[in-house]
This record gives structure tokens, C-alpha cells and sequence, in this order.
């Protein structure tokens, strides 16, 4: 579904943000980017989502080579209060991408109001976003990106900026809507929403145990520049819980091992 | 249902109290001084009605000199401003939106903002000769530089993010100028519309005072000439009740279209 290959980007002022990545992930699966502050994280999503034409190196969407931003290609930005628009309705502000996707008004207005319902979001359609708790803007951004039904979904800190128990309720959304927990906000619990089966999401945080909680796979990025460290599978059961699984001893042993390769000091 | 009209007048009144005991103040003032020149306001407002206001009920009491006064000047104020608005809103948003253009424009708009506008009119004058054409050209050139400068600096600062989303959302070109970036900049828009139309009241006025034959501005020739400083007082008040419906009328406009900007804010602060 994405690969990178030799993948480096040097700003114009001349910082080295990530050099010589590696990276490929397969439809349908969670992969979550781990790293220290300043290691190339977000440079590499923008790169992914075409937002930032990298210095080289190459990089595919579903076997198409990035120039651009791709098609099918969704993002959550960490910070919700400036990428939300301010000036539309919640509702709104989920349908306006789908004007490319064909759809007229009345089936924008049927899909927004399904996604805002997948995330917990009854009722708010006919507020603003800045009527919201940080929270549940963060759920509209993630509407958002649900109802445009991207098979790839790139989710930036997309947690970052919320209080921890919000955190943890948005993880277990995630993964709800993956279909790998019943989480808040679906009424048919252990199965994908419409649209998502199979969507490709690859997440990028500085928090250890989210890495491993939500994801499939872990990817450590050590800076500066970014390159990748290590890769570990999480092989951790479904559904996940935030008390169980995060008591489980293979979470633990992969926290660790994700945490000392995080640690690890930086190589110039 | 009886408490309502009441709390309104209550509010008119701890509004309106200063103006008026300054109101009474003026009228004691001049009925003491019995000067030519400083009639008292109730002087002025039945000069005012002599003037404009002795026509028949079913045209709103407006006589026929108020209809011949007040259609060309509001509407040559309107339109004026008008034109300004929508050439100052495309060309702001085509030097907002490219940086290229912003940098060849910048020196060209801050000088065409510099140059006093009153100073034009003369030139408006030779070249169109008296009236409508002049007095368009008058309040156009000097209305469309706040819309124009606030537009592009709107349109300039769009949070980029906002950009960023759009661009992954797949918005682009119209959409993205229709959805996101006039929205963005549409506060500072209106801002620039807002100073635009007090500009326009005073071109207008100054254009008619120099001399285009009709309107507001003409009757104060004509009452200089006349020597009716009572007329010329009634000129002023009406002038500044235009100014004040138009600003009360403008707003009206902006808290709704820009409901959404006031309500950010205020969960913001």
C-alpha cells in the first residue's frame, strides 16, 4: 500500500530532517511511528502526503508514485483548532471533502451525519467546532477523515493535544473503527465501519505505550536526521482494552524494548 | 409581553442619556446667544423637515427636493462603493494568493494608497467633466485601497494548515478559494468594506461640494451661496444620520455573516 524507499529531506536552511527511510506497509494494517521531538516524524508524513516534495527518494501510494497529494489519502493533523474550519458547521466542515468524491448534496449531508455518529458525535452536526471540547474537535477531524473513506490514513500526534483520559478514549476509537475493539461511539462492536475495511493507517506519535497500543506494527525513528531504528511487530491480541492489554506482559516487553530504542542517544 | 418594550427603552436611555443632555445643552446654549450662525437644533430639524420632510405620508413625507438630493448621492455612494468593493476583493485575492504578485504589487498599492484622493477629483474633473462619471471615479479610486489591502493581507494570512487540510482534502482551485481562503480572510474583507464606506460618504460629499450639480453636497453649495447657515447645519446633521444608518446597516450585515468569527474568538479569549 506505501513504500518508501531511500527516502531523505533537507529543508532549505539546510536541517537534514530524515535520511535514507525505509519503510513499506501493507493494506489494511496500523503502523505507528515512534521517535524523540525533532526526528523527521512529521517531515515524513508530509512527504507521504505530498504536502512536502522530499529531496530524495521515492515513495508509492498503492503503487503509484507520490507527486502530490494522492487520491485516497486522508489526514488528522494534531492540531485540531487550526485545521478544523472554524467558519462551517461540524457537519460541514465532514462533507466539504467529499464534494470530490461525486456525491451530491443530500448523500455529503447522509455520509457526514453517519461518520459523526461512528465517532460519538450525535447531535453536534449544527454546531461550530470551536463550540466543542478539544476532544470532540479532534473526533470531527477524525470524522472527517472517515467519511472521506481513505485507503490510506495518516494521523499526526492526531492525540497530542488532548487530556489523557480524552487520549485514551480516542485510541480505543481508533481502534473501534478498525474493528478491533468495541470502543465508544459503534454500535456494532468488532466489526469494521463502512468504508474502513481494509483502510491503511499510519500513525505518528512520541508516545511509547500509544505506539504499541493501537498498532500493528512499530516503526522507531531515531533523529537527527530521522532514519529508522527498528521495526517491531505487535503481536498483541483483539480486542484490546486500555486496562487489560496494557497489563499483558508482551505489552510491557515491547514498551520497554520501544522505549530504550527511543532513548537510545542520538548519532550525529 | 409588557416588560420588553420597557427593558428597550430602559437600555436606550442609560445609552443615549449623554446625547441628549449635550442635545438640551446646544438648544439652551443657542436660544441664549441668538447667533445667525449657531441655530439651535430644533431650528435645524424644521429646517430639516421644511427641506426634505414635507411630502406626502405615502412617500415616507419625503418632498420632492429630498427625493432629488438623496437618490443621487446615496446611490452614486453605493455604487461607488460597490465597484470598489468587488475590483478591490479580485484584486487582493489575486495579489494575496501569489507571492510573486504580492512583492511587484506592494510598492504600486502602498503608493496608490498614499495619494490623497481629494487630490484626484480636479483631475477626475478635466477628464470626465462634471457629474456622475467624475464623481464615481472619485469614490472608487479613493474606496478601493483599504478593501484591496486588507484583502490581500486576508488572503496572505490564511492559517496554513487550514491550506494543508484543504490541499489533502482534495480541494483545489474554486473550491478551495470559494471554501476555504475567502472565509479565512472574509473578517478582514469586511474590516477593509467597513472603512471603505465612511471613505466613500466623505469622497462623495467632497465630489458634489467641487461640483457635480445634484445631490447632498450641491444643496450645501447652494446654501452658502444662499447664505442659510441654518440650511447648512441641516446638511451637516443629515450627512452624519446617513453615515451612522449606513455603518448601523453595514454591521448588521457583518455580525451575521461573520457570526462565526465573533463566536471563535470569544471561546478563544
Amino acid at each position: 500500500m506505501l513504500d518508501i524507499a531511500g527516502l531523505s529531506h533537507r529543508y532549505a536552511d539546510g536541517h537534514q530532517a530524515v535520511e535514507d527511510v525505509e519503510l513499506h506497509v501493507a493494506r489494511g494494517e496500523l503502523v505507528s511511528i515512534v521517535g524523540p521531538s525533532g526526528c523527521g516524524k512529521s517531515t515524513l508524513l508530509r512527504c507521504v502526503a505530498g504536502l512536502q516534495r522530499p529531496s530524495a527518494g521515492d515513495i508509492s501510494v498503492a503503487g503509484r508514485a507520490v507527486d502530490g497529494v494522492p487520491d485516497d489519502l486522508a489526514v488528522v493533523f494534531q492540531d485540531y483548532t487550526r485545521s478544523l474550519f472554524p467558519w462551517l458547521t461540524v457537519r460541514d466542515n465532514v462533507a466539504l471533502p467529499l464534494r470530490r468524491r461525486g456525491l451530491d448534496r443530500a448523500e455529503r449531508r447522509a455520509r457526514a451525519l453517519a461518520a459523526l455518529a461512528q465517532v460519538g458525535l450525535d447531535g453536534t452536526a449544527g454546531k461550530y467546532p470551536w463550540q466543542l471540547s478539544g476532544g470532540m474537535q479532534q473526533r470531527v477531524a477524525i470524522a472527517r477523515a472517515l467519511a472521506y473513506r481513505p485507503a490510506l490514513l495518516l494521523m499526526d500526534e492526531p492525540f497530542g493535544s488532548v487530556d489523557a483520559q480524552t487520549r485514551e478514549d480516542l485510541e480505543d476509537l481508533l481502534l473501534s473503527v478498525r474493528g478491533g475493539t468495541d470502543g465508544p461511539g459503534t454500535d456494532a462492536p468488532g466489526t469494521p465501519a463502512p468504508g474502513t475495511e481494509g483502510m491503511t493507517i499510519l500513525l505518528v506519535t512520541h508516545d511509547i505505550d500509544e505506539s504499541v497500543y493501537v498498532a500493528d506494527r512499530v516503526v522507531v525513528l531515531t533523529g537527527a536526521p530521522g532514519r529508522v531504528h527498528s521495526e517491531l511487530p505487535v503481536e498483541l491480541p483483539a480486542p484490546r482494552d486500555q486496562i487489560g492489554t496494557r497489563a499483558l506482559p508482551a505489552f510491557v516487553r515491547l514498551r520497554t524494548e520501544v522505549g530504550r530504542a527511543v532513548r537510545r542517544p542520538c548519532t550525529p | 409581553m409588557t416588560s420588553r418594550p420597557r427593558r428597550a427603552l430602559g437600555a436606550a436611555l442609560a445609552r443615549g442619556w449623554l446625547l441628549v443632555l449635550l442635545l438640551l445643552a446646544w438648544e439652551a446654549a443657542a436660544r441664549r446667544a441668538q447667533d445667525l450662525y449657531f441655530p439651535p437644533p430644533t431650528r435645524i430639524v424644521r429646517t430639516m423637515r421644511e427641506l426634505w420632510w414635507s411630502g406626502p405620508p405615502s412617500r415616507l413625507w419625503l418632498s420632492d427636493l429630498a427625493v432629488d438630493d438623496f437618490v443621487p448621492s446615496v446611490s452614486h455612494l453605493l455604487l461607488g462603493w460597490a465597484l470598489a468593493g468587488v475590483a478591490g476583493i479580485v484584486v487582493g485575492v489575486g495579489v494575496g494568493l501569489s507571492r510573486v504578485a504580492f512583492h511587484l504589487a506592494d510598492p504600486v498599492l502602498q503608493f496608490g494608497r498614499a495619494v490623497p484622493p481629494p487630490t484626484l477629483i480636479p483631475f477626475f474633473m478635466v477628464a470626465f467633466g462634471l457629474g456622475t462619471s467624475m464623481q464615481l471615479a472619485a469614490i472608487v479610486f479613493g474606496v478601493v485601497w483599504p478593501v484591496l489591502l486588507n484583502t490581500a493581507d486576508g488572503v496572505r494570512s490564511v492559517e496554513p494548515l487550514q491550506l494543508d487540510s484543504a490541499r489533502v482534502f482534495g480541494l483545489g482551485g474554486w473550491a478551495r478559494l470559494r471554501y476555504v481562503v475567502l472565509p479565512a480572510a472574509a473578517p478582514r474583507i469586511f474590516a477593509g468594506l467597513r472603512v471603505a464606506l465612511g471613505f466613500a460618504l466623505i469622497l462623495m460629499v467632497i465630489a458634489e461640494l467641487m461640483g457635480s450639480g445634484e445631490g447632498i453636497g450641491s444643496r450645501l453649495n447652494a446654501a452658502e451661496r444662499e447664505f442659510r447657515p441654518d440650511r447648512l447645519w441641516a446638511g451637516i446633521v443629515l450627512l452624519g444620520a446617513v453615515g451612522c444608518v449606513l455603518n448601523a446597516l453595514f454591521l448588521l450585515v457583518e455580525r451575521r455573516v461573520l457570526a462565526w468569527h465573533r463566536g471563535a474568538r470569544r471561546t478563544i479569549t
